[in-house]
């Protein structure tokens, strides 16, 4: 069996479940989980982006780097299982939309890495408060980091509304 | 009077909002440009709402907080008018009569009503108090009131697009 068809059998197991049958028919679910999806996307994507502003020290230059990722770092960690949670259940009321989609993968595959660069980020902090203070190429380095976190985030958004204009049949 | 205005018919029947209404690729992108930016919006405010509930950040004074944060939240929120401006022209006369679109417009009025009360009377004397970590009851149901008018803006926003066939 093929991927898709595999991913096209599991689509049609979970469209069938009772949980999936409540969620396609009661009308506000989706909205609703729509709605505490992106407010903890807000969470998420506000505090990634203050410690990237902070790595660029365009943000609270007066704090220490690895307070200001102890104040968001825990938050983000916190924010990610309520997004799993509620996306989960999103892709339950409509498997087909996100399963049988690219741009869900692209979205996830994009997660992962920015879930990723955030883990050595954290890490980077604890192991030494100045870790991207030593020198001149630690400095370039951690400004790079932000960025392509920065640029991560983003697409994940993007990605994201984009799941509702690429849905297949 | 007429309704709606003319300059709104004017702006809906204009070629810019021509071009977004054809092209298959334009509004989802300024859909996402504006998630994007109602999420550092609402994220950013989030900051100084717990400053202001005494959550969150309380070893800082408060205007610290607002001075590091409010110029992000007033460049996100631009970015969000334009965006959101962009997509109401393209339909202008549906989104009118959107209750949930109305409702949202409100709601973002009233949030800026209770920032500006709180700026006018709440943080008058606010130098006596903004290095506590516990705040005058004004500050506090002024950062409670934000946290829920933010909240029910984003639900409004996210059912407008279960309320309405633009396309």
């Amino acid at each position: 069996m093929t991927s898709a068809a595999v991913l096209s059998d599991l689509s049609k197991w979970l469209a069938a479940t009772p949980l999936s049958h409540t969620i396609q028919t009661t009308g506000w679910i989706i909205p609703a989980l729509q709605t505490i999806h992106i407010l903890c996307v807000a969470v998420l994507f506000s505090s990634a982006i203050l410690l990237d502003l902070r790595m660029w020290r365009l943000f609270q230059r007066d704090i220490a780097l690895a307070d200001v990722g102890q104040r968001f770092l825990p938050l983000i960690w916190a924010i990610v299982p309520i997004l799993l949670i509620t996306g989960g259940l999103l892709i339950v009321g409509e498997p087909r939309r996100s399963l049988l989609n690219s741009t869900f993968y692209l979205k996830m595959a994009l997660l992962a890495f920015a879930l990723a660069l955030t883990g050595f980020l954290q890490w980077s902090l604890s192991s030494a408060p100045g870790f991207w203070d030593k020198d001149r190429g630690r400095r370039v380095a951690g400004r790079l980091a932000a960025t392509v976190s920065i640029l991560a985030w983003c697409g994940i958004i993007f990605a994201g509304r984009f799941i509702a204009y690429t849905q297949g049949g | 009077m007429l309704w709606p205005p003319d300059w709104i018919a004017y702006l809906e029947g204009s070629e810019l909002a021509d071009t977004i209404r054809e092209n298959d690729l334009l509004f989802p992108v300024i859909e996402s440009v504006h998630v994007l930016a109602i999420c550092l919006v609402v994220g950013s405010i989030l900051v100084v709402d717990l400053r202001l509930l005494g959550l969150a950040s309380v070893t800082r004074p408060v205007s610290r907080i607002t001075s590091s944060i409010l110029p992000l939240t007033w460049c996100a929120f631009a970015v969000a008018v334009v965006s959101g401006g962009l997509m109401f022209i393209s339909n202008a006369t549906k989104y009118l009569g959107n209750g949930y679109f109305v409702a949202k417009m409100i709601l973002i009025a009233v949030a800026g009503l209770n920032m500006v009360v709180f700026h006018a009377i709440g943080a008058k004397d606010m130098p006596k108090w903004e290095k506590s970590a516990r705040l005058p009851l004004p500050a506090r149901a002024a950062g409670a009131l934000s946290i829920l008018l933010w909240i029910a803006v984003v639900a409004c926003g996210r059912w407008i697009g279960f309320t309405m066939e633009v396309r």
